[in-house]
């Protein structure tokens, strides 16, 4: 049953003896300890599981671990590097755009993934990237604004 | 030396007969090693919805600890589930105690450490407790003055405080630290006098805006909910679950479940579950178990529920009778009668309900996502048939609840029950997390409510009657804000006491319970009546109108939106609302845009005023108007919970759909600046009024009415249909 699965996690090689089918999301969840990382809905109906998958938001209650093999895999935990937020996290702080901050790892994730693709984007492509990721507080408007504000801080790096 | 002069001082403090009970307590506030406890009793409106559970004295219900390590604890037993109040609480502490405000630390939702509290709703956080914390803090540093002046050899008068310092204003130099003053003895002091709170004029920290305090660690993934607490040997539960509210278990086989490595399998009454230490494998095993069930066959769905709920028998509460109703009808020109209803609705958090239950030395500690913890205490005590001081219930980090996650009593958070139920019978600590699928089901619905307004309006625009029946919504903003001569209002049961075989599964608190069905029936009407007229929506408002904090904000949203008027229906998709909800006066004014073929709504642009009292964080009250400006576009437009036969037909979020990005409009917040009065509810009032204000907007933008929420393509549609 046991296959033995490494990828990279957070900049850090990782192997794990473990059936392949299993789920991303309780693997991270429960196997690494990493519950930054939540449940929401386990359909892929809400973004609250977003991981990065070679710098590509997916949501990991989707996801088998086998699936993310020889892959890069970043969670909510691995965007702050020597004691630094990313850009992203510090936007999102400066704009208080979260309330319960239960989706806010998952918005993250998944702001993180569009402005990788598309450091130009648009309040429209953000809108559009963000359709699926729910917040039920209604922090939507300081979450715009707050990758808005992360985008330009990125270009000037 | 220091020491001893402490000990003298002392004497005069503390309270020299404390009950075993209290000193208990006493320990457990952490108070063997120092410092200065004060706790208030002022007014405790609370203690009349119930008895205080067990574990804690009934007699107090906030207080303040001043530490030997300089540091500022606050204990009470609300929770914050995202509201901000780990962040205001602060302000309020540090503002009359004259500390940093990052010296403030929350102990929030802890039974063991906190007071009693009834549960975290109603925007009574900062209303009712923070205006006896600030009390509280205030008379701290009442306390600390006088220590300071034996300590220091000098009068009361002379002594002035900044930031945790007692000085002599006459020799700066001498002076002494809160901390050093309660250095190895604790001191205890009930609040029994009203020193003054400090002055608008010299706030500091209250009423200046600040973000949320607990936003890094949510950032970071760092801020652990119910679901992210690990114990050693830890198991996680799947519950078996029935198809429908009402279906009785015929028979369970569980031998394929018990076929599964490494499951528990556990039968205890109507408690069947399996559990693994690996949540993926307790699911696997739940979904082996073949259990058959008697379903129930009321026949009540979606579609048949007003007609059900009109027809259940419940004596009416009467309110706001005032003149005559027969009278009020002979002066009317124009009479009007309309139906309003609206669907049951689900608080569905993106957190689902989740708890874990470990068991030490007889002493159960639950972690609950709940809004309620002494009500969970409660409930997991009598569930196991144990006195409450046994049970210990921790809130960490709340993903959302508003209202979902609160019971006033007991029967609070069925999950933390069952936690504690099979962290008995395995001997293990146990999670019992929700699915999505369960959190619908289980949820404790915004009751489908039912309006009917009868009133009629003389020739020249005034109202003269007002008849209005509200059916299970409750009271919450039913009465009556214009001057109208005659009036009877009658509420036929409620979220709160629902009449028996009402609704088909358990109903409850829902962010500002009732008031969005009432302010949309109340504020359709009122435009539908304006219309009828030939005024302008507004005016007609503002000229029924007596209450001049009511005029005020509908004016101070006016102002705002650059509103000018215009005759019935114009055709601009203006919307209008106004009510007073937590003794919070509001109004909202926005602008729809509706797509004609396909029956859409899209709200353009809103603009929310409160008139609140003081505001002790205009920051965080912003984000509460903007996120019920947002929650309650899903009310609505497309919120309405599908069911048959006691089956729960939405099960996630692809049927059941709440807001997204793209619904999202310009948002303008305005705080009335009001520091000299006491703050009113800031978390709920903005969310009655945003049904009312799509409606009207609709109504507005084509006559159109739309008496049920939410408003659906299909329902906006039919509507346009029949103008």
């Amino acid at each position: 049953m046991a296959d033995k699965i490494s990828f990279t996690l957070n900049d850090k090689p990782v192997t794990l003896e473990i059936d392949g089918d299993r789920t991303l999301l309780w693997v991270l969840r429960t196997d690494l300890g990493l519950t930054g990382t939540k449940y929401g809905c386990g359909e892929g109906l809400c973004g609250a599981c977003t991981v990065l998958v070679d710098n590509e938001a997916m949501p990991s209650c989707q996801l088998k671990v086998k699936d993310v093999a020889g892959s890069k895999v970043t969670t909510i935990e691995g965007l702050e590097k020597g004691g630094n937020l990313h850009p992203i996290q510090k936007a999102f702080v400066d704009h208080d755009a979260l309330q319960c901050g239960f989706c806010t790892p998952g918005m993250i994730m998944k702001a993180h993934s569009l402005l990788t693709e598309n450091p130009d984007a648009a309040r429209s492509d953000i809108i559009e990237s963000m359709e699926g990721n729910l917040c039920r507080c209604g922090a939507h408007p300081r979450i715009l604004d707050a990758i808005e504000s992360a985008a330009k801080v990125m270009k000037r790096g | 030396m220091k020491h001893d002069q402490l000990g003298n001082i002392k004497k005069n403090y503390i309270i020299t007969a404390i009950d075993h009970d209290r000193r208990d307590f006493l320990k457990k506030m952490g108070l063997l090693g120092g410092g200065i406890m004060v706790y208030c009793t002022i007014g405790n409106p609370l203690k009349s919805y119930a008895q205080p559970g067990p574990g804690a004295p009934p007699d107090f219900n906030a207080f303040v600890r001043i530490g030997t390590d300089e540091r500022v604890t606050c204990f009470i037993g609300k929770v914050d589930m995202g509201q901000g109040t780990i962040t205001s609480f602060p302000q309020i502490v540090a503002e009359e105690l004259d500390v940093a405000y990052d010296t403030v630390d929350m102990i929030m939702g802890d039974t063991d450490k906190c007071p009693w509290d009834i549960g975290t709703g109603g925007s009574m956080a900062i209303r009712i407790l923070g205006v006896q914390v600030r009390a509280a803090a205030a008379e701290a540093k009442g306390v600390i003055k006088e220590l300071a002046a034996e300590y220091l050899k000098c009068p009361v008068k002379d002594l002035q405080t900044k930031n945790g310092v007692v000085f002599d204003k006459k020799d700066p130099g001498k002076k002494v630290t809160y901390g050093a003053l309660t250095q190895g003895k604790a001191i205890e002091k009930h609040l029994d006098s009203k020193p003054p709170v400090t002055s608008p004029s010299d706030f500091k920290y209250i009423g200046k805006p600040y973000f949320h305090q607990d936003a890094y660690v949510k950032v970071t993934g760092r801020a652990k909910y119910a679901g992210d607490i690990r114990l050693p040997e830890m198991l996680y539960a799947g519950v078996l679950r029935p198809p429908a509210h009402g279906a009785k278990l015929k028979s369970v086989d569980l031998s394929e479940a018990k076929k599964i490595e490494g499951v528990h399998v556990i039968q205890d009454a109507d408690l069947v579950a399996v559990l693994h230490d690996n949540p993926e494998i307790s699911r696997i095993a739940l979904s082996k178990i073949k259990a058959e069930y008697d379903l129930p066959k009321t026949g009540l769905n979606n579609k048949n529920i007003y007609d059900h709920l009109l027809k259940v028998q419940v004596a009416p509460q009467v309110k706001d009778r005032k003149g005559d109703i027969g009278e009020g009808i002979k002066l009317a020109r124009e009479t009007f009668e309309e139906t309003y209803v609206s669907a049951y609705v689900a608080h569905a958090p993106m957190e689902t309900h989740t708890s874990l239950a470990n068991i030490e030395n007889g002493k159960v500690t639950v972690w609950a996502s709940t809004q309620s913890p002494f009500a969970v205490q409660r409930t997991v005590a009598e569930g196991l048939k144990i006195p409450g001081d046994r049970v210990r219930v921790i809130t960490p980090f709340v993903g959302g609840a508003f209202g979902g996650k609160l019971t006033m009593v007991t029967d609070s958070n069925l999950e933390a029950l069952e936690a504690a139920k099979l962290a008995r019978l395995t001997g293990r600590p146990v999670q019992v997390s929700f699915t999505r699928a369960e959190e619908f089901f289980y949820d404790t619905f915004r009751p489908a409510a039912i309006v009917k307004i009868k009133s009629g309006i003389d020739g020249s625009g005034n109202v003269v009657f007002w008849n209005y029946d509200v059916y299970m919504a409750g009271d919450r903003c039913a009465e009556v804000i214009y001057n109208i001569p005659n009036t009877k209002v009658n509420v036929f049961g409620s979220w709160m006491m629902p009449p028996p075989d009402s609704h088909p599964f358990r109903v409850g608190p829902w962010r500002a319970p009732g008031g969005p069905n009432n302010i949309h029936a109340r504020e359709l009407h009122m435009s539908i009546m304006a219309a009828k007229a030939g005024i302008d929506p507004l005016e007609f408002r503002l000229k029924n109108l007596k209450d001049e904090k009511m005029i005020g904000v509908l004016k101070a949203a006016a102002d705002k939106f650059g509103y000018t008027p215009s005759r019935p229906v114009s055709g601009r998709g203006y919307g209008i609302s106004c009510g007073i909800d937590a003794n919070t006066y509001n109004a909202h004014i926005g602008e729809v845009e509706v797509d004609k073929k396909t029956g859409e709504i899209r709200l353009k642009r809103i603009v929310c005023v409160y008139d609140m009292g003081l505001c002790v964080n205009p920051e965080g009250t912003g984000i509460q108007m903007e996120g019920c400006c947002v929650m309650s576009m899903g009310y609505a437009l497309t919120e309405g919970i599908e069911f048959s036969n006691g089956s729960v037909l939405d099960k996630n979020f692809d049927t059941y759909e709440i807001p997204h990005f793209s619904w999202v409009p310009k948002i303008e917040t305005i705080i009335l600046k009001r520091d000299d009065a006491p703050p009113q509810g800031a978390g709920e009032p903005a969310i009655i009024g945003m049904g009312a204000v799509i409606a009207t907007g609709v109504f507005d933008a084509t006559g159109a009415k739309l008496f049920e929420m939410p408003m659906t393509p299909e329902r906006v549609k039919a509507a346009l249909s029949k103008v």
